[in-house]
C-alpha cells in the first residue's frame, strides 16, 4: 500500500478560501482596476492599443470592459497610473452591465431584482450542487482550470460542488468559449436536457463577448446569442479561484460583488462562512 | 515583398508528383497549407529532411476547383486536403470520399478563404451523417460527444464495433471551430501573438515561439541571447504540465485516487510556479516577437530551488506510479503505433518518440537558446504502446528540468540586457516565413505573411492536428475501456485541431 502514506506526505494542502484569501493570491493577474486620472494622452493611447477594444469612454469617463478584457496588461504599462493590474479574482457579475467598471448606473435595484429572483430559483441547491461542463469552443486552457477545481487544492467537493456526466441531474451548466457555429445546437441540447431550476455560467471571456475573436462565421461571439446567462466570470482563462467564486456566486452562496471592491471581498467570506457549512 | 521559400513551381501535377517523389525518398511530410491569393489559392507542401524544412509551392487558378490528391502515396495529406476543402472549396481528386473534417458546409456555400482579407459572415452548418466503414451482422455505432461525460473538450468520437474491439474509428472535429485564423487578419504582431497563445491554449508558449520565431524571421531579428533562455524556461515548464496532464487523466481513468490526488496537486504546483514567474498559469504574455516582456519575476536561486522540489517530488510518485501494477497492466500493450505507421504518416512528439522516431524540433532546427545548451535528446523506444508514450514524458520531464536549470544558470552568468530591453524593437515589416516550435505534443508550425507590418495570413499547424490522425489506427486488438487510456496517451488539445 505505498500509495496511502503518499497521499498523507504533504498534510493539508486544500485552500482556505472562501473562508480566508489563499496566499496564492499573489501570484497572478486577477483583473484589471481602473483608477479615475482623466482623459489621459496615455489613457488614450491605451484604449486605442487594447486589443478587444475593451477601454471606452463614456460621459467623459473611462470604463474597462471585464467582459472583453484578455488580461494582457497592455493597458497597464501604457498608462499605469490609470490602470492596474490586480490579484482580485473575484470579479463574477449576475449583469453583463456590471463588468464594465466603474459601474456608472449606481443604482441596484435592477440587481437586487437580479440576485433576489435567482436567489428563489437556486434556493434547494445549496448543500449539493451539480455542475456540467460544456466546451461551447475554448482554447483548451479553460479546461484545465475547471479540472483544477477537483484537485486538492481546491477540492471543490468539500464544498458541496460536484461534476457530472449526466445533464439529467446537473444543476449548473458551466459553459466556455466562444459557442461556435457547431457547439450551439449541442449546448442548447445540454440546456433543455437540464431539470428545472437551472443556471448558467458563462466562464472566460470568450464564453461573455468572444474575448479576441469577437463574431466570425464560426463564432457567435459568447453563450448569451444561444442562452440565458446568471453569472459571468472573466478571465483568459477564469482561474479556479475565480470560476470557484462564480459558482458559489451562482447558487447564491456568496453574494455578487460590483466593482470588485476588496472590502466587499472581506465582507462576503466572513458570510460564507455561515452560508457553506 | 519576398519570398521565405526556397523552392517554387507553378504546374499542379508536377507540384504533387514531386512532392510525393521527395517524401519517397525520406522526407517527412510536415504539412500542407493554403491561403487565397486573388481569386485563386497559394498551396504549400512542408516537408522535413535531416531537420531541414523545405517548402513547394504551387497556385491553384481561380477556375480549377480541384488539384491532385497526394493520397495514397502520403497518407497524413488526407486531413490536410479536407481542411483546404473546407476552408477554400478546393477539392482533391483523392480516391477517399470527401468527408468535411473541421467545417462543414454546403457544397455551394461560401468558404472563409483565409489569406483573402474577407470576412466571411456567420455561416450555417450543413452536418451530414458520418461515413460508416464496417457493416455486417451485430455491427453499430456509438457516439460519443461532442458533450462528453467529464470536463472535456468538445469532440465527438464514432465507435464502429460488434460489441468490445473498436475495428473503425471515426472522428468528428468540427464541432469546435472557431475560425480562428481568420482573425489574425488585419491585426498587427503585437495582436498576432496574443491570437497565437489561444490557438491551442494549453500549448500557448509553444505557439507564441512558433509565431514570432516566423516573424522574427521575416524582419532577420536577433534578440537578446538573455531572452532566449527566459524563452526555454517557460516552455519547458509548459511541458512539464503537459506531460503531468496526460498522467493525471491515465489515473483518473484507472480510478488511483490517490495518484490522482498526487499528481493533479503536483500540476497545481506547476502552474502556480509559472504565474509566480510571470503572472499567467500559462505562460502568457512572456513571448513577444523580438524577445520576452522581462525576465522571470521570481530570483534566479527561489527558481532553481522551486524546481528542484517540485522535481524530486514528481519523480518519487511518477517513480511509483511506474511500479504499480494495475497501472502498468492498463497501459502495457494498450494502443501500440507499429514504427511504420508512425513513419509512414509523420507523426510528431512523444506520440512519434513513443514509437521509435527521435525528430525533436529543439535539437534538430534549434530556436529560442536550445542552440546554445547541452542537449537533452532523450532515449526513445520502439514498444509503440501507451506505455512507451508515458515512458518517453517521463524522460522529457527530467530533462526539461535540466533544461532550466541551466537556462536560470546561463541567464545569472549573462546578466541583465544591453539598456535592460528584453526584446528587440520590430518594425513594419513585409514577408513571409514559417517558423517553428517543440510543443508539448510535438512539432508546431506557423506560417506567417505581412504587409507593411499588418498580419495578411496566419496559419498554425499544431502536433494535435497531425497526431489526431493517427488516433483511430492505435486499435489494432484493444477495447472500449481502453479508449480513455489511449486517449490520454496521445495528449492532444482538440482546439488545435478544429481551428
Amino acid at each position: 500500500m505505498p500509495w496511502i502514506p503518499r497521499g498523507l506526505r504533504n498534510g493539508i494542502v486544500t485552500t482556505s478560501y472562501p473562508r480566508r484569501l489563499d496566499g496564492y493570491d499573489t501570484g497572478f493577474r486577477g483583473s484589471i482596476e481602473v483608477r479615475d486620472v482623466g482623459i489621459t494622452a496615455a489613457v488614450s493611447a491605451a484604449a486605442d492599443n487594447c486589443p478587444t477594444r475593451a477601454i471606452s469612454f463614456v460621459n467623459g469617463e473611462v470604463q474597462l470592459d471585464r467582459g472583453r478584457c484578455i488580461l494582457c496588461g497592455r493597458c497597464a504599462d501604457i498608462a499605469p497610473e490609470a490602470f492596474i493590474l490586480s490579484t482580485n479574482f473575484a470579479t463574477s457579475t449576475l449583469q453583463r452591465r456590471d463588468l464594465r467598471i466603474p459601474v456608472l448606473d449606481e443604482s441596484d435595484h435592477h440587481l437586487t431584482l437580479v440576485r433576489d429572483s435567482l436567489a428563489r430559483r437556486v434556493k434547494t441547491l445549496r448543500r449539493s450542487v451539480h455542475v456540467r461542463h460544456v466546451d461551447a469552443g475554448s482554447d483548451g486552457a479553460d479546461e484545465w482550470e475547471i479540472a483544477a477545481l477537483t484537485n486538492p487544492v481546491y477540492d471543490v467537493q468539500r464544498l458541496g460542488i460536484f461534476f457530472t456526466a449526466s445533464p439529467r441531474h446537473a444543476d449548473v451548466l458551466l459553459v466556455t468559449g466562444v459557442v461556435t457555429s457547431g457547439m450551439a445546437l449541442p449546448l442548447r441540447d445540454t440546456f433543455d436536457a437540464m431539470p428545472d431550476p437551472k443556471v448558467v455560467i458563462a466562464a472566460g471571456v470568450e464564453a461573455i463577448s468572444g474575448g479576441l475573436l469577437g463574431e466570425g462565421y464560426a463564432s457567435s461571439g459568447g453563450v448569451e446569442g444561444t442562452l440565458p446567462v446568471d453569472v459571468f466570470v472573466p478571465g483568459s482563462p477564469a482561474t479556479p479561484f475565480g470560476l470557484l467564486q462564480g459558482i458559489l456566486v451562482a447558487v447564491n452562496l456568496l453574494p455578487p460583488i460590483r466593482d470588485g471592491d476588496a472590502e466587499q471581498l472581506i465582507t462576503v467570506r466572513g458570510r460564507t462562512r455561515r452560508g457553506a457549512r | 515583398m519576398t519570398s521565405a521559400f526556397d523552392a517554387h513551381s507553378t504546374l499542379n501535377d508536377s507540384f504533387v508528383s514531386n512532392v510525393k517523389s521527395q517524401v519517397a525518398s525520406g522526407a517527412r511530410f510536415a504539412a500542407l497549407m493554403a491561403s487565397a491569393s486573388g481569386d485563386g489559392v497559394r498551396v504549400f507542401a512542408v516537408m522535413s529532411r535531416g531537420g531541414k524544412l523545405h517548402v513547394e509551392e504551387s497556385m491553384v487558378p481561380a477556375n480549377v476547383r480541384r488539384f491532385p490528391s497526394f493520397t495514397p502515396e502520403i497518407p497524413s495529406a488526407i486531413w490536410y486536403e479536407r481542411e483546404i476543402h473546407d476552408l477554400f472549396g478546393l477539392s482533391s481528386t483523392g480516391r477517399h470520399g470527401f468527408e468535411p473534417l473541421i467545417l462543414p458546409l454546403a457544397d455551394d456555400a461560401p468558404r472563409p478563404r483565409p489569406g483573402s482579407g474577407t470576412k466571411l459572415p456567420w455561416a450555417s452548418l450543413n452536418m451530414t451523417p458520418p461515413l460508416t466503414r464496417l457493416s455486417g451482422e451485430g455491427a453499430f455505432t456509438i457516439s460519443y460527444g461532442p458533450v462528453r461525460s467529464g470536463v472535456f473538450e468538445s469532440i465527438e468520437y464514432l465507435v464502429e464495433t460488434t460489441g468490445e474491439v473498436i475495428p473503425s474509428l471515426n472522428l468528428r472535429v468540427s464541432y469546435k471551430h472557431r475560425g480562428i485564423e481568420t482573425s489574425f487578419e488585419g491585426r498587427g504582431v503585437e495582436d498576432g501573438v496574443l491570437l497565437a497563445e489561444r490557438y491551442e491554449g494549453v500549448a500557448s508558449v509553444a505557439h507564441a515561439l512558433a509565431y514570432c520565431g516566423a516573424v522574427e524571421k521575416i524582419g532577420d531579428i536577433e534578440m537578446p541571447a538573455q531572452s532566449g533562455y527566459v524563452r526555454v524556461i517557460h516552455a519547458e515548464l509548459e511541458r512539464i504540465a503537459n506531460h503531468l496532464d496526460t498522467f493525471v487523466r491515465h489515473v483518473e481513468a484507472a480510478g488511483q485516487a490517490v495518484a490522482f490526488a498526487r499528481l493533479s496537486f503536483h500540476k497545481e504546483r506547476i502552474q502556480r510556479f509559472r504565474s509566480r514567474m510571470c503572472g499567467s498559469r500559462f505562460g502568457r504574455g512572456v513571448v513577444v516577437v523580438g524577445g520576452v516582456s522581462g525576465p522571470p519575476m521570481l530570483r534566479a536561486a527561489d527558481i532553481v530551488s522551486e524546481a528542484n522540489r517540485l522535481e524530486s517530488a514528481i519523480a518519487a510518485d511518477l517513480t511509483l506510479l511506474m511500479g504499480t501494477p494495475s497501472f502498468l497492466d492498463r497501459l502495457r500493450g494498450t494502443g501500440v503505433l507499429a514504427t511504420s505507421t508512425v513513419v509512414d504518416y509523420g507523426a510528431l512528439g512523444p506520440v512519434a518518440r513513443g514509437s521509435g522516431v527521435s525528430e525533436d524540433v529543439r535539437f534538430d532546427r534549434p530556436y529560442a537558446a536550445y542552440g546554445s545548451l547541452e542537449h537533452g535528446r532523450v532515449d526513445v523506444t520502439g514498444d509503440g504502446d501507451a506505455l512507451a508514450r508515458q515512458r518517453v514524458r517521463i524522460r522529457e520531464i527530467t530533462v526539461a528540468f535540466a533544461l532550466i536549470r541551466r537556462s536560470v544558470e546561463a541567464l545569472d552568468d549573462l546578466g541583465e540586457p544591453t539598456d535592460t530591453v528584453w526584446s528587440t524593437q520590430v518594425p513594419e515589416l513585409s514577408g513571409e516565413a514559417i517558423g517553428w516550435s517543440e510543443g508539448p505534443q510535438g512539432e508546431i508550425l506557423t506560417w506567417v505573411q505581412l504587409r507593411e507590418g499588418c498580419l495578411t495570413r496566419v496559419k498554425p499547424r499544431s502536433a494535435s492536428f497531425h497526431n489526431l490522425m493517427l488516433f483511430p489506427l492505435a486499435f489494432p486488438k484493444d477495447i472500449l475501456t481502453d479508449f480513455a487510456f489511449i486517449e490520454a496517451s496521445f495528449g492532444l488539445s482538440i482546439a488545435g485541431v478544429a481551428g
